[in-house]
């Protein structure tokens, strides 16, 4: 009974997900088959949405499965069955892409490792973070006013313009919106049947 | 419901929050779990009556009961096959991804008014995500099993959920809309009182939004006339050909859970969830108010009134969905996408537009109920709280999301049982 009274459940899952989410992104490295490469994919991306799940940021967590893992992927393993050629079925990797591969790697590794520990709230488990979490609003309503420029969480800015549209994300969120209507188009043209031209040529 | 654990029974807190966490899982399992033992017998009934059969009739009694309960014994005992050329991972693990998935999206389903796995405040939009990540079952199953026919079944199954989510998530929005708010809990409890307060009758368009809902949901759950994916007449049985014993069972019973899960979710969105057409319980009093956390004898006896309703409301849908694939013939794949695109999509697009005109010119409804009574508690901070944060605030813009009170709301489950 003592030993159930000493576990930390935020904790256990939290290791627990986050073990998985590794390991499942160890498997995408480690596999041949493409199309268990994106299996795994989809189980570390699931991982990675318990993880937000966990933090109680549910809204983020759906849209990780919805996007990443309902969306893309199904995409993904739709066009993988689609063109699969032996050759992209399994594939090897040369020696020359696992140098380029590490470097890049180890840099990114190294960059995020430095910014995690950079963060003194991070190092140091504090004593009133579980405070800070219980009045932390589990609602999505302040991420969707945060992208019509409505700032809930800066509401103690003393600038008019910091606490009003300034700080919103209203122009980032358009620009996305924009970049990805022009790259549906694109593909829609590049992938668009040629018939139509052939028969006007001849 | 943990804290009723640790203080009433003393047990440990921690161990209480995996015992509380367990008796959900358990209830939500047997929903799936005996849910397919009757659906099962359901489907082998009414599909004998629409062909002029009697369907089962020996095991179990009189009307076959048990029939469900042989056919599991027979798959059990089945050998378990699997081709050399599947990819072993992947073929054991396809049947698992199906099933998870239709499990978890039950966690956000609420049965009666705080009866819900996991109250989210965006309940529809994870359950919506949920049923997308259910494809990939079907998709790598068909991948694994080293078989054309699967390969083929996989790949319609792909297109077809890819396209039918368009659709279907326009549906869905429709009652988002009018009730403002993701929380299925909040938007059931919207339409409380007389049938006349269910979404479905709020207004021409919501009434013809929900056939093409269901239509919707009849495709993303890969039923007939919709099954492309197994396609028995002429891929063999499409997904599953390669599989066997209780394998097979997982599939078809994640496609019984995920029937049941888009027929609970049109019981909440337009029929009212867990209300009665008349609100018998609210007229003498015994039904909880939304919202209320306190637990008591008379509002439990609504609750399981209320429960035994969305059970039934639930039934009716499947039921339906039976009807329609002993009927229908099956479409064609091309019928199917141009359906979706060609049909679906712009009645879905012009019934958004039309609710929308109707909430903005506030055309009359028969429902009684005033949205903004029950909708998401958007607390103003008092005027002491606005002077102490910096006096010149305006107080319209502090905002305070509401508390999510999803644990005192689940407290009612177990503290009643």
């Amino acid at each position: 009974m003592l030993l159930w009274g000493a576990i930390n459940w935020h904790s256990f899952f939290f290791l627990l997900f986050s073990l998985i989410a590794c390991a499942a992104a160890m498997g995408v490295l480690f596999s041949g088959n493409v199309v268990r490469m994106a299996a795994h994919l989809i189980v570390s991306l699931a991982a990675t949405a318990g993880l937000f799940f966990l933090a109680g940021a549910e809204f983020v967590g759906v849209m990780q499965i919805m996007i990443y893992v309902g969306g893309t992927l199904v995409l993904l393993i739709f066009g993988v069955m689609l063109t699969a050629q032996a050759t992209f079925v399994s594939m090897k990797t040369r020696a020359g892409e696992w140098v380029v591969a590490a470097i890049v790697g180890g840099t990114l590794f190294f960059l995020l490792a430095q910014a995690a520990f950079s963060v003194d709230q991070w190092r140091t488990p504090r004593a009133d973070q579980a405070d800070l979490a219980a009045g932390v609003s589990k609602s999505s309503a302040p991420l969707g006013l945060g992208l019509l420029g409505v700032r809930v969480d800066k509401l103690d800015q003393t600038d008019d313009r910091i606490r009003g549209g300034m700080s919103g994300y209203l122009l980032p969120f358009e620009i996305v919106s924009m970049h990805l209507l022009v790259v549906l188009i694109g593909a829609a043209y590049l992938a668009r049947s040629k018939k139509r031209a052939a028969v006007g040529q001849g | 419901m943990a804290e009723f654990f640790h203080s009433q029974w003393g047990f440990p807190i921690s161990l209480a929050h995996v015992l509380v966490a367990l008796i959900h899982c358990f209830l939500l399992i047997n929903v799936i779990a005996g849910g397919a033992l009757v659906f099962i017998w359901m489907e082998r009934k009414i599909s004998g009556r629409i062909q002029d059969r009697l369907g089962p009739t020996r095991v179990g009694g009189k009307f076959g009961w048990l029939q469900t309960l042989a056919d599991g014994i027979k798959l059990i005992a089945k050998e378990d096959i699997m081709p050399d050329s599947a990819d072993p991972v992947l073929f054991r693990f396809a049947p698992y991804i199906s099933f998870a998935a239709s499990f978890s999206a039950l966690l956000a389903l609420p049965f009666a008014s705080g009866w819900v796995g996991q109250h989210l405040n965006t309940a529809v939009f994870f359950v919506l995500a949920i049923l997308g990540v259910e494809v990939f079952g079907v998709i790598l199953a068909g991948y694994a099993s080293g078989s054309k026919w699967s390969l083929f079944g996989g790949m319609r199954e792909a297109a077809q959920v890819v396209s039918y989510e368009v659709p279907l998530g326009l549906c869905v929005l429709i009652p988002v809309m009018i009730c403002g708010t993701m929380n299925l809990v909040t938007i059931a409890n919207m339409q409380r009182g007389l049938f006349t307060n269910w979404l479905i009758f709020h207004d021409p368009f919501t009434f013809i939004v929900f056939w093409v809902y269901f239509t919707c949901a009849m495709a993303s759950v890969n039923r007939a006339p919709f099954d492309l994916a197994e396609a028995e007449s002429e891929l063999v049985a499409g997904f599953h050909t390669e599989y066997s014993g209780l394998r097979w069972s997982i599939f078809f019973m994640a496609e019984y859970g995920s029937m049941f899960l888009v027929s609970g979710l049109a019981a909440i969105l337009f029929f009212g969830g867990w209300h009665g057409p008349l609100p018998v319980f609210e007229m003498i009093g015994w039904a909880y108010e939304p919202g209320e956390s306190t637990w008591h004898f008379t509002g439990y006896l609504a609750n399981l009134a209320g429960c035994a309703n969305f059970l039934f409301k639930g039934v009716v849908g499947v039921t339906v969905m039976m009807w329609v694939r002993w009927t229908l013939p099956r479409l064609r794949i091309d019928q199917v996408i141009a359906m979706c695109w060609k049909y679906c999509v712009p009645i879905a697009a012009v019934c958004f537009l039309g609710v929308l005109g109707w909430q903005y010119f506030q055309l009359p409804t028969p429902g009684s109920n005033d949205p903004a009574v029950i909708r998401e508690h958007w607390a103003q901070p008092s005027q002491g709280e606005a002077a102490d944060a910096g006096g010149d605030r305006p107080a319209v813009s502090g905002m305070d999301p509401w508390p999510a009170d999803g644990k005192t709301q689940t407290n009612r489950l177990v503290e009643g049982a």
